[in-house]
């Protein structure tokens, strides 16, 4: 708890000097050479830029909590409510990316261990363990990529872009889980072995509960304990994944819009897009360990 | 130690890494030389050309051969990874031994910022950078650079300070040694290797970290290009020549293999352990029935366990190995036999094989293996998961990790019963207090609801031995249950077992290192060398009638109250024998004090005496003087 409260005012400072931290003045990188000196000058004074940094900062806090992230330099509309929306929609990616590594991840990887234990089937482990690395080799983007062309440019049987009915998640989603898919399935089949090897399996195997009884319930929670930390580190990854398959399919959301505010110097839309990003990924690390107290009944007291 | 070939080599996973890696780098060096002008000449009569003899890959929208423009974008895109990497890594040298180094305090503050660095996702570091730094190419190699540091660093910080506690970084501060040249000369030296493997790993992310980048539009600008810069190109024109975006694509994933792979290759995870075949000898004839087992049919009857001739082998690189080579145990209703041996002898196992729990790749095989009349050989396994669920109970030697950490000791007691028994979950519970209380846990109830954790070692033992009781045992094997408890808490759970089989005619199938426990509740001792039994006799007799050599070494090896406790402890010379190389002869030959020729070349096998068996040629050979001065103290 403490850390992810220094973590979040980590966040929240390193936010904030960012426009500070920018070369030069913000507001005229935005607007461009050409701006009249004017213009600039009101909205450096909109922006509060003029005032003492303290005085600055303390604003940017303050305005934190009552939920207001300032205005485009660009749009002048209201930051907080441009990332609402689009937040919504980066979720509606990965949410579901999430969920479906895990129902792809868990039952191969468990289903690996299972089959090529103690050396079983080598050619089956070697098969798997190869494609789980080519297609952990391939990046999200060249995924969209590939996808977009095989089924929406060859075959056409969903839309190459756009966010419309629920055949344009097909494409963005399965690009954003298939590579945490096959990292995922390959550690869940490493814990997975090694928690079939432990003490307590051959206790289960030694009172005849039935095979599926004995992975699923005795092995599983195990080896899933330690595939959790990861994956909350990949939920993170995840989301922030999304700005470059948001990119390939044209997709509303956030990450767009933090590109294209940063190649547009839209600093406090960037600012914003930053914080709550980077709040979502300490977020989810924080949950990740809470399901893990609520799986391990060790964790909680800190016996391991 | 120097090994001729590198360990990368020497798999086929790394070979194609390594080749991948050099053909990439020869693309580096040579594409831009040869093909860097057909890479920029424009031909606007050709625009979003599709594949053709002259441009295999197509053009773009300036008529440009997309080919040619992957192929020399190879220098940038490696140059950029390495540049970048080289600059992440050494930040992260600095940041990981920085703790190592400094004050103590200052080195935590260190620790704790790389933690929270971590709990960030790369990219969003990168992005932030990229913000302060501005959009160009030096400011993206900066950005990820910074931001790759952190992990890279948490994990020399991880290694380093394993070896900083060890002897010689200790002898060499203590010699006075200055910190920096001790992190040099002692520290990095050690922990070279995965942090090199590490490295390659964090390229292969840092080449799509930057493509990531170029492709956003915040990477590579214009005129240049990299892969990333190609594909956002080709994603532009999907429409009209897919392969323009596909080119660059395939170069990123090959380019991401070969750092993988021979990332994967060093660090040994993968293909490196492909062991050399295991061999199983050709099947042997099944044997003749014995000819003693129709006449012994009656008086077979009675026996709860009847094994003759077990034996276990594990397939091996050169041949089969056998930790148990025929065993034979017969166990009436009531009866406690214990079976003694130094690890290695093959005593676990047996009793491993004996509760049907050898894993494969094991094999057992058994002229007999009844229990309770029913031949456990036949059939399939589950078949006879009901009379071994109930009947069989395993005590197993290490308590604090035979119980199942996740779920509660109530459950893991219960579900044995609801399956094999058919009993609610109520009736499960009720009998699982119940079992509690026979095993003297006080608080049942209570303890049902806990987790094993919040159990003592000697607690969880007699959960285990409750857990066995769920059902109505004829049968306990129990394998070292008392090896990791003290000495009161041991003498606790040996009364357990000792209840469970006066009350209910349980049969004990113990075994044990220790010789004084098993003569202290054995009726019987079975003494165990390298996967035979050698002797067999009373446990009253043992420290009088003992005839085996090895089993005189053993009792000489316990100390007593008449031991000297100025001469040193006895201990039996040489080495147990090595199941993968079991010697001709008499297994015990090479240590015994009595070996003659013949116990070299032929292999005695248990024969009948007055008041055992044992397997020796020279049974009533005194001990020569020097030995038995040893073994009596």
């Amino acid at each position: 708890m403490r850390r992810l409260l220094v973590s979040l005012w980590i966040l929240v400072t390193a936010s904030f000097l960012m426009i500070q931290l920018v070369p030069g003045d913000p507001v005229r990188a935005a607007l461009g050479t050409s701006a009249p000196a004017e213009l600039v000058a009101t909205r450096r004074a909109q922006l509060g830029l003029d005032d003492s940094l303290l005085d600055q900062y303390l604003t940017y806090v303050r305005n934190l909590f009552t939920g207001d992230l300032g205005e485009s330099i660009l749009t002048q509309l209201s930051v907080a409510e441009t990332i609402g929306q689009r937040l919504l929609a980066t979720l509606s990616l990965a949410l579901p990316a999430f969920v479906l590594t895990f129902a792809i991840a868990v039952p191969v990887g468990v289903a690996m261990a299972v089959v090529t234990r103690r050396g079983r089937r080598r050619r089956a482990e070697l098969t798997f363990v190869g494609t789980s690395i080519v297609l952990a080799s391939i990046p999200e983007f060249v995924v969209c990529v590939a996808l977009v062309a095989v089924f929406a440019v060859n075959l056409g049987l969903v839309p190459a872009a756009g966010r419309s009915g629920i055949d344009s998640y097909v494409l963005p989603v399965l690009a954003l889980a298939i590579g945490p898919a096959a990292v995922l399935a390959r550690i869940v089949r490493v814990e997975m072995l090694a928690v079939l090897d432990a003490d307590y399996i051959r206790t289960a195997r030694a009172q005849r509960l039935s095979a599926l009884r004995i992975h699923l319930r005795h092995a599983l929670p195990n080896a899933v304990t330690a595939t959790l930390t990861l994956s909350g580190l990949m939920l993170a990854t995840m989301v922030a994944g999304t700005v470059l398959v948001e990119n390939v399919f044209a997709w509303p959301g956030l990450g767009g819009t933090i590109v294209s505010s940063i190649q547009s110097r839209d600093y406090p839309l960037v600012q914003g897009a930053v914080l709550v990003y980077g709040a979502i990924a300490l977020t989810v690390n924080t949950l990740v360990d809470v399901g893990i107290a609520a799986i391990d009944p060790r964790s909680m007291i800190g016996d391991s | 130690m120097r090994r001729h070939r590198p360990e990368v080599l020497r798999t086929p996973v790394g070979i194609v890494g390594v080749t991948l890696l050099t053909v990439l780098v020869l693309l580096a060096v040579l594409a831009p030389l040869l093909w860097g002008d057909r890479a920029t000449a424009t031909n606007t009569g050709n625009m979003l050309a599709g594949p053709s003899p002259e441009h295999w890959a197509g053009t773009d929208n300036l008529g440009r051969d997309i080919l040619f423009r992957t192929l020399v974008a190879t220098r940038l895109s490696l140059v950029l990874t390495l540049v970048a990497t080289t600059l992440g890594v050494g930040l992260g040298l600095l940041l990981g031994l920085a703790p190592l180094l400094l004050p103590q305090r200052l080195g935590r503050l260190v620790v704790a910022f790389v933690n929270v660095l971590l709990g960030f996702p790369s990219l969003l570091m990168v992005l932030f950078l990229a913000v302060i730094l501005g959009v160009s190419t030096t400011s993206a190699l900066l950005a990820i650079g910074i931001a790759i540091a952190p992990p890279f660093a948490r994990l020399v910080h991880a290694l380093g300070a394993g070896v900083t506690e060890r002897d010689f970084v200790a002898a060499a501060r203590i010699a006075g040694v200055p910190p920096a040249r001790i992190m040099v000369r002692h520290v990095l030296p050690n922990v070279a290797e995965p942090l090199v493997v590490n490295a390659t790993v964090t390229a292969s992310s840092v080449l799509l970290a930057f493509g990531g980048l170029s492709f956003l539009g915040i990477g590579v600008q214009a005129p240049q290009y990299d892969w990333g810069r190609l594909m956002q190109d080709g994603l532009a024109i999907i429409y009209d020549n897919p392969l323009a975006a596909l080119a660059p694509g395939i170069a990123f994933v090959l380019t991401g293999l070969a750092f993988n792979l021979t990332g994967e290759a060093a660090a040994g995870t993968f293909g490196a352990k492909s062991r050399s075949r295991m061999r199983w000898p050709a099947p042997a004839s099944p044997r003749p029935g014995t000819r003693d087992d129709a006449d012994l049919a009656a008086d077979r009857d009675g026996l709860v366990l009847d094994v003759r001739d077990l034996a276990v082998t594990f397939p091996g690189p050169d041949g089969p190995i056998p930790p148990v080579r025929g065993v034979s145990i017969a166990l009436r209703a009531g009866e406690a036999v214990g079976v003694v041996g130094e690890s290695g002898s093959g005593k676990s196992m047996t009793a491993l094989a004996v509760a049907q729990l050898v894993e494969e790749p094991g094999r057992v095989t058994a002229e007999r293996l009844a229990f309770c009349a029913t031949d456990l050989r036949s059939g399939r396994r589950a078949a006879h998961d009901a009379l071994l669920g109930t009947s069989l109970a395993v005590v197993f030697q290490d308590p604090m990790t035979s119980l199942n950490p996740v779920l509660r000791v109530g459950t893991q007691l219960g579900e044995a019963a609801r399956r094999h028994q058919g009993l609610t979950r109520r009736q499960a519970s009720a009998r699982a207090a119940d079992r509690l209380r026979a095993v003297h846990l006080a608080e049942p109830e209570r303890r049902l609801r806990q987790y094993p954790h919040e159990f003592s070692g000697g607690m969880r033992q007699r959960a285990m031995i409750a857990m066995g009781l769920m059902g109505t045992p004829r049968l306990i094997v129990a394998d070292e249950p008392t090896t990791a408890l003290d000495m009161t808490v041991q003498r606790q759970v040996l009364d357990v077992l000792q209840e469970v089989r006066r009350e209910h005619g349980t049969a004990l199938l113990l075994i044990s290192h220790d010789v004084s426990v098993v003569s202290s509740v054995c009726d019987r001792v079975l003494v165990m060398y390298a996967g035979r039994i050698v002797e067999d006799l009373p446990s009253a007799d043992l420290h009088t009638q003992a005839r085996h050599p090895y089993t005189r070494a053993l009792i000489g090896a316990v100390p007593d109250m008449t031991t000297d406790l100025d001469a040193p402890l006895a201990t039996i010379a040489g080495q147990p024998v090595d199941p993968r190389h079991v010697p001709d002869g008499c297994a015990f030959a090479a240590r015994c004090p009595l070996v003659t020729d013949r116990c070299r070349q032929e292999e005695p096998t248990l024969q009948a005496g007055p008041v055992g068996a044992v397997a020796c040629w020279h049974v009533d050979d005194p001990i020569p003087a020097e030995t038995e001065e040893v073994a009596v103290g």
